[in-house]
């Protein structure tokens, strides 16, 4: 890195001479206005709002984003280059600029879903002014049609491009586009196309004015009644930082807060657009079953109920997708004192062997920004965790080779296939495995069609072997915010020996897992927040809160723990998760030595220290591999089955996510017919 | 102007075999992956063959060419030159619209189209046979006024001769480019000394292909 020594308005400062004028102003504390550049974009430079004066330079204002620092002249002595950001010349151009984009701008803040957060209202407030010498014909784009998520006002746009470079750059869809030239260009898409992505929501965040807002929040809140809470999202296994805008008691919108480590700033549409869901289908009552029919009881009746019947033994706790670890530690607890079994109820997380080497691995999201090969193995990251997908892509887009083992599915990237099965590992690692140059830099991410194969712990192992061989990264994709918290917590994942466990078994007490079989001669204790399958088969419903309505421990798919916080209350008689079992404890003789969630907590830590540190990932020490065995299994892996936007009870409760599944069905039909 | 794809679109386009031989040649001039930059050409010669750029052309070019369909419709869109409504069949003239020809009589050829031809422009004739429009400098300010045809320049044109060109046209009957008035090129008007002139081949790309 070569550093250059840069002159900013007074001060000297040393910069690597890469960075662009803008990134070098903002590392020194001063804001250029913008609306094009966008730090993890494709650089435009059409805006012309950030403008800055270079002394001794062309003799007309610079695109400072646009102007890296290593093209900027030293003065005729050799002094530094100095850049002016406040001068006569920098102002003018700016209220210049300004002024040509509030021509077409249509003054409509009032009905604006934008307005109070918009950038070109607030840049308007520094650099606007004030009237308009305009007195010519405004212009006015025709609106289209985006699918149900994205309402568009295309009247408003400015001609960024930020939401084309998006969905071309990390999206990877080829679908929008800026047709014609100066005055009549639009933002478009191919012949009024709906988007098909799992990332278009956050060209809603892109946008600096109010072209492409959010149709689900249309018209219902303003920014500065919101209140924003900031929390973590449950809706796959990467734990996206996010914040929940409420309005009294009901979520109005999420969006993503950035967080370099985990999802950039990009969330999926699935965490994005699911809270109309959180407001239906809701458990807001303790209900219990006679003659088959569900009838509201009071929590004291329905906890001796349950304490009754967990009593007589044999009870098994199964853990559902969307628990927060002080639940399942409770739990856990719980069962220990029974002597009951605590099993994984959703069939989407499984692991063959014990421990968080062989469960999460050794690697980061963040490895993937600087590796060379990218091995999918039994995983299909568009789906099981979208904003990892969008990271992968960019590896890709700079130069990374990406590798699958599995069905070939669309993933807006090349990939190069090894095969369907085990055995064309075993092939490829042959054939490979001794070339020492080919395997630096190198991440393994293991989804669960792998790790679901009946010799999954070989090929675990095999694989590990090369990782250990040649230091490399493997990582597990889990799908489910809970599953790593809950394997952790020791739940049980193996398939054959939860079968076993169920056996015995007489009460299942079910926290929240909505894909449970469960024979009819059991009794069942659901304890969730919405009316869902799992519900539907339970003899008894102890009604909770759900992720965005307490506070909770999420432990993401790379181990990383993460605090999620209360932004609203639950319904009616729902309570927290933890709460109930607590209180449950106690009806049953165990009583823990805490009372409160900080108590919890702290005792959590002692015997999971693992999960002590939020926003951190604590190495565990590596196990080594033990045996070998070579790949034998020609079973192709199976793909991605379920239908993505229905793929837990929020999702299925939620009105956006079935409109977004109707369209991707007849999407998908048309493009089969 | 508003650039939008025609309502009225051909069902399919694909590039006659000289053209088809002449795009693949037209690869070659770039390194691998990178054929995109290829597109102009092409649509260009999507456009030279069927006189205008339909969908089925973009699509073609976009699949030819191994690109989004969106970003062929950006270039197609964002260059005048490409004409995104169908042309007249006989011909299309390109009237220059620019200072030096305006003084020169330009809004009167202007008026005989918008008589003769259509009151709008890039549309069609009544027969179809015919369409306009007003462009930027040709380039050919010492003949002005003077209309494009194809790749033929029609020079020193005013009303009765350009009149005469498109009943030309109409009749089938292919005129012959350049001056209206007889000079060489742009040779001052009075020229005392005439230089020899060779004969004008009656070459022309435009009415070569209503001619058959």
């Amino acid at each position: 890195m070569l550093t250059k020594k840069v002159k900013i308005n007074e001060t000297v400062h040393d910069f690597d001479e890469n960075l662009t004028i803008i990134q070098a102003c903002e590392l020194s504390g001063i804001q250029i206005p913008r609306f094009c550049y966008h730090e993890r974009l494709s650089i435009a430079g059409n805006c012309r709002m950030c403008l800055v004066e270079v002394v001794g330079g062309p003799p007309k204002p610079t695109a400072s984003c646009a102007m890296q620092l290593k093209d900027l002249r030293p003065g005729p002595n050799g002094e530094p280059p100095q850049v002016l950001t406040n001068s006569e010349m920098v102002e003018n151009a700016r209220k210049g600029v300004m002024e040509f984009l509030l021509i077409n701008h249509p003054l409509d803040c009032p009905i604006c879903d934008q307005g109070g957060e918009c950038d070109l209202q607030d840049q308007a407030m520094s650099f606007g002014l004030g009237e308009s010498r305009y007195t010519e014909d405004k212009r006015t784009v025709e609106d289209y049609d985006l699918g149900p998520l994205v309402a568009t006002h295309m009247t408003r746009c400015i001609s960024c491009t930020r939401c084309v470079r998006f969905t071309t750059e990390v999206a990877g869809i080829d679908q929008m586009g800026q047709t014609g030239r100066g005055e009549d260009s639009e933002i478009v898409t191919y012949l009024s196309h709906t988007l098909d992505s799992e990332l278009q929501g956050n060209i809603i965040d892109l946008c600096p004015v109010g072209a492409l807002t959010s149709k689900p929040y249309a018209f219902t809140a303003r920014p500065w009644e919101l209140q924003k809470t900031d929390t973590i999202d449950v809706m796959d296994g990467i734990g996206c930082n996010i914040r929940v805008d409420s309005k009294g008691n009901r979520v109005m919108r999420i969006t993503p807060r950035e967080n370099h480590l985990v999802n950039e700033e990009w969330i999926s549409d699935k965490s994005r657009f699911v809270w109309d869901g959180v407001r239906v289908q809701r458990l807001d009552t303790p209900l219990k079953k006679v003659e088959g029919n569900f009838m509201p009881t009071s929590w004291e009746d329905a906890l001796s109920i349950a304490s009754k019947r967990m009593e007589n033994g044999n009870t098994t706790f199964v853990a559902g997708d969307l628990v927060n670890v002080e639940a399942l530690y409770t739990a856990s607890k719980l069962s220990e004192h029974l002597g009951s079994a605590k099993i994984l109820g959703d069939l989407d997380t499984t692991c063959p062997l014990k421990g968080r080497s062989f469960y999460v691995g050794n690697g980061k999201i963040e490895d993937l920004d600087h590796s060379k090969n990218i091995f999918l193995l039994g995983t299909n990251p568009r789906k099981e965790a979208s904003v990892v997908n969008a990271r992968i892509r960019k590896a890709w887009i700079n130069g990374a080779d990406v590798y699958r083992l599995g069905i070939q599915e669309n993933l807006t990237y090349d990939v190069k296939e090894l095969g369907v099965s085990l055995f064309d590992l075993q092939i490829f690692f042959d054939k490979m495995g001794s070339k020492k140059s080919f395997w630096t830099n190198t991440i393994f991410l293991v989804g669960y069609s792998f790790l679901s194969s009946k010799v999954a712990g070989t090929a675990l192992n095999t694989i590990r072997a090369y990782v250990e061989r040649f230091d490399l990264k493997f990582l597990v994709l889990h799908q489910n915010a809970s599953a790593v918290g809950s394997l952790d917590l020791g739940f049980e994942a193996n398939v054959k020996v939860k079968q076993e466990l169920f056996k015995e078994t007489k009460t299942i007490y079910n926290l929240g897992c909505d894909t449970l079989e469960v024979d009819q001669g059991n009794f069942v204790i659901y304890q969730g927040s919405h009316g869902d399958r799992g519900a539907g088969s339970a003899d008894l419903i102890l009604p909770s809160a759900c992720y965005l309505e307490e506070d909770g421990i999420f432990v993401n798919t790379e181990g990383r723990m993460q605090y999620a916080r209360k932004a609203i209350q639950p319904p009616g008689e729902a309570k927290e998760n933890w709460k109930i079992l607590r209180a449950l404890a106690e009806k049953l003789g165990y009583v823990p030595n805490w009372l409160d969630l900080n108590g919890l907590r702290n005792a959590l830590f002692d015997e999971l220290p693992l999960i002590s540190k939020p926003g951190e990932i604590i190495e565990v020490p590596w196990k080594a591999v033990e045996k070998q065995k070579k790949l034998s299994s020609k079973i192709p892996l199976p793909g991605y089955v379920k239908n993505y936007y229905l793929s837990n009870s929020i999702c299925r409760a939620s009105k956006t996510m079935g409109s977004l599944a109707r369209a991707r069905n007849s999407l998908n039909l048309k493009k089969a017919s | 102007m508003l650039r939008r794809l025609s309502v009225n679109q051909p069902k399919e386009f694909s590039f006659s075999k000289t053209n088809l031989k002449w795009a693949k040649a037209q690869l070659k001039k770039y390194p691998k992956g990178r054929q995109a930059s290829a597109v102009i050409p092409l649509l260009w010669k999507a456009q030279e063959q069927e006189g205008w750029v339909s969908k089925p052309a973009i699509e073609f070019v976009a699949n030819f060419l191994d690109m989004p369909e969106i970003r062929v419709l950006e270039v197609a869109t964002f260059y005048f030159m490409f004409h995104l409504k169908p042309t007249g069949s006989k011909a299309h003239f390109q009237v220059c619209g620019t200072t030096p020809c305006m003084l020169r009589g330009s809004e009167s050829l202007i008026d005989v189209c918008k008589a003769r031809i259509n009151g709008k422009q890039n549309s069609l004739s009544a027969d179809g046979s015919m369409s306009w429009e007003e462009v930027e400098c040709l380039g050919g300010c010492a003949n002005a006024p003077l209309v494009q045809i194809g790749s033929d320049y029609f020079e020193d044109l005013d009303k009765e001769s350009f009149e005469k060109l498109i009943s030309d046209i109409e009749i089938d009957e292919p005129p012959i480019p350049g001056s209206r008035i007889g000079r060489f090129s742009s040779e001052p008007l009075n020229m005392t000394k005439k230089y020899s002139r060779k004969k004008s081949s009656r070459e022309n790309a435009s009415i070569e292909r209503y001619r058959g």
